[in-house]
């Protein structure tokens, strides 16, 4: 079943991560362009070898989203996908690209997630004031718009501080453990300059001394948007002979998907990244131990320690002493999210889950600089969507 | 963003749940064929997605299964009513649902509490068809 590994990553690129963007305000098919560009550039392929593109939503258009890029940057494509996972859509954007290269209908596809400021619309419309509900719909007949809003369970932060105070009354919370994530993350972010934290490294005290949020949940727990983009090209092993890198191969994948809304998981602490890992491990023959390096998507500090458990690092109730008994850090013994992650580096919208696969890349091609994972050949790397409701998981393999 | 917090908008298929609230009952869809409760309201079983779903009034009484105390309001329009007391009852027929905990110490909230109803009478001059909102205080 899946991947024989004959699809690989050849070439990354992303715009620095600002809090407060200062630089030039470009639409979203301009980030396609540019990325795309720069991408292509890093891995030492021309615009005519790009058959296939994977994008989410972009403002410019409600609807035909691949067509518009396509025709944007000139690009004829055998495959279009616009992938709507929300924080999972890169990961799965990638194993889909891989997937399509080697059924053989295309041998490039690019993956990219604008995240900069669009420029200011001179005649605006009037704002969607049910934007202020983040992930959480307020159309009418939405089940979330009738069920979840009138009771203040909006947007992303109720729902995971939810899910952390059950996890919890079921294990134990060990909040210096929760809190040991962001620190280790955020000494990882002081060897990547493009974080928004670089330059900021804190403590578990610090994070337990911050804003108390939505109980248990303290600001330095949960990401910081900014501005940014980040892009991947995926290409046959025919094409990346070619490239300039080391290939890094997509070897396994896995995807699920439950509820919109965590209220109605089945048990909100066993989390869909489980059998998304467990498919990923399987088809590329894989396992937790030959993991160097877990990129695991970071929106708040309970999805990366219930990732490390349901992803089978550990056992169920056992990730709070996991992540006490290693040292997360890009020189520890196990590795996670070693550009910052997002909690590090900031979460440029869309593209935040984007930041995960590409320092994966960095790592495997040896290209981490000042936080490069001693002989890392073998990632894997998650995403996550909505309130725990889609995740996404791919092993990451150097050639 | 000033605009006021959004009513329940039922649909055909979900006002008997709202509509049983304003008279100060419960009332949730249970599946003629396998028995399972549902909720929310659905036209297919979210079991066995049979089409033969019945209404039952129920007690509507149930545990906490988690909660959260939110210093910052998780939208502008609920920046009123801080902290927001948002919690997940788990009812005695198993399914689960969005609430609000009125009539309760804050450190007295916990998972596994028992809960009954308060019918919440929501800014009724905006009644939208479902302005009773299903809140729980300790049983």
């Amino acid at each position: 079943m899946g991947l024989k590994g004959e699809a690989v990553i050849v070439g990354v690129a992303d715009y620095p991560n600002e809090r407060r963007y200062t630089g030039k305000r470009k639409f979203y098919l301009e980030q396609w362009a540019e990325l795309t560009h720069l991408a292509l550039a890093d891995a030492g392929l021309a615009k005519g070898d790009v058959d296939g593109i994977c994008c989410s939503s972009i403002p410019e258009t409600g609807m035909f989203a691949p067509a518009t890029i396509a025709e944007y940057l000139g690009l004829h494509v055998n495959f279009a996908e616009t992938v709507d996972l929300g924080g999972a859509s890169s990961v799965s954007m990638i194993w889909r690209a891989a997937a399509a290269i080697e059924l053989g209908i295309c041998q490039a596809v690019v993956c990219a997630a604008p995240g900069l400021p669009m420029p200011s619309n001179p005649t605006p419309r009037q704002p969607d004031p049910t934007r202020v509900f983040g992930s959480t719909s307020a159309n009418w007949g939405s089940p979330q718009a009738e069920f979840d809003v009138p009771y203040g369970n909006v947007a992303q932060n109720a729902g995971y501080a939810l899910i952390a105070q059950r996890y919890g009354a079921e294990y134990g919370y060990d909040e210096r453990a929760l809190a040991k994530i962001a620190a280790d993350q955020r000494t990882n972010a002081q060897g990547n300059p493009q974080a928004v934290f670089c330059g900021q490294p804190i403590t578990i005290d610090d994070v337990l001394a911050s804003k108390m949020i939505a109980e248990p949940l303290h600001i330095l727990e949960i990401v910081m948007p900014c501005a940014g983009g980040s892009v991947v090209v995926v290409a046959s092993r025919e094409l990346a002979a070619r490239c300039r890198h080391r290939s890094v191969a997509v070897t396994g994948f896995g995807e699920r998907l439950t509820t919109k809304s965590t209220t109605y998981a089945d048990d909100m602490t066993v989390t869909p990244v489980g059998p998304a890992a467990a498919s990923a491990f399987a088809m590329s023959g894989k396992t937790c131990g030959d993991i160097n390096v877990l990129e695991a998507y970071d929106c708040y500090t309970i999805t990366v320690l219930l990732t490390i458990e349901d992803s089978g690092f550990c056992g169920k109730g056992e990730g709070a002493a996991f992540i006490n008994d290693n040292d997360l850090t890009f020189a520890g013994s196990f590795p996670v999210n070693t550009h910052g992650g997002q909690l590090g580096a900031g979460q440029a919208g869309m593209a935040g889950g984007m930041s995960q696969p590409v320092e994966a890349v960095r790592q495997i091609m040896g290209r981490a600089d000042g936080r490069q994972v001693k002989s890392c050949d073998v990632a894997l790397v998650t995403g996550t969507g909505g309130i725990m409701s889609e995740q996404s998981a791919i092993v990451l393999e150097g050639a | 963003m000033d605009f006021p917090r959004p009513l329940p908008r039922p649909t055909p298929t979900s006002q008997p749940f709202w509509d049983a609230l304003a008279n100060h009952e419960v009332s949730i869809q249970q599946c003629e064929d396998c028995d399972g409760w549902v909720f929310y309201p659905r036209t297919h079983c979210s079991h066995c997605l049979s089409p033969a779903l019945v209404w039952r009034l129920i007690v509507g009484t149930g545990h906490i299964y988690t909660y959260t105390v939110a210093r910052r309001p998780t939208a502008p329009q609920f920046a009123d009513d801080l902290p927001q007391l948002i919690a997940v009852i788990e009812l005695d027929e198993g399914v689960r649902l969005n609430t609000v905990m009125v009539n309760v110490e804050i450190d007295d909230l916990a998972v596994g509490m028992r809960v009954k109803p308060v019918f919440h009478a929501e800014r009724p001059e905006a009644d939208l068809g479902g302005s009773v909102l299903l809140y729980f205080e300790p049983a």
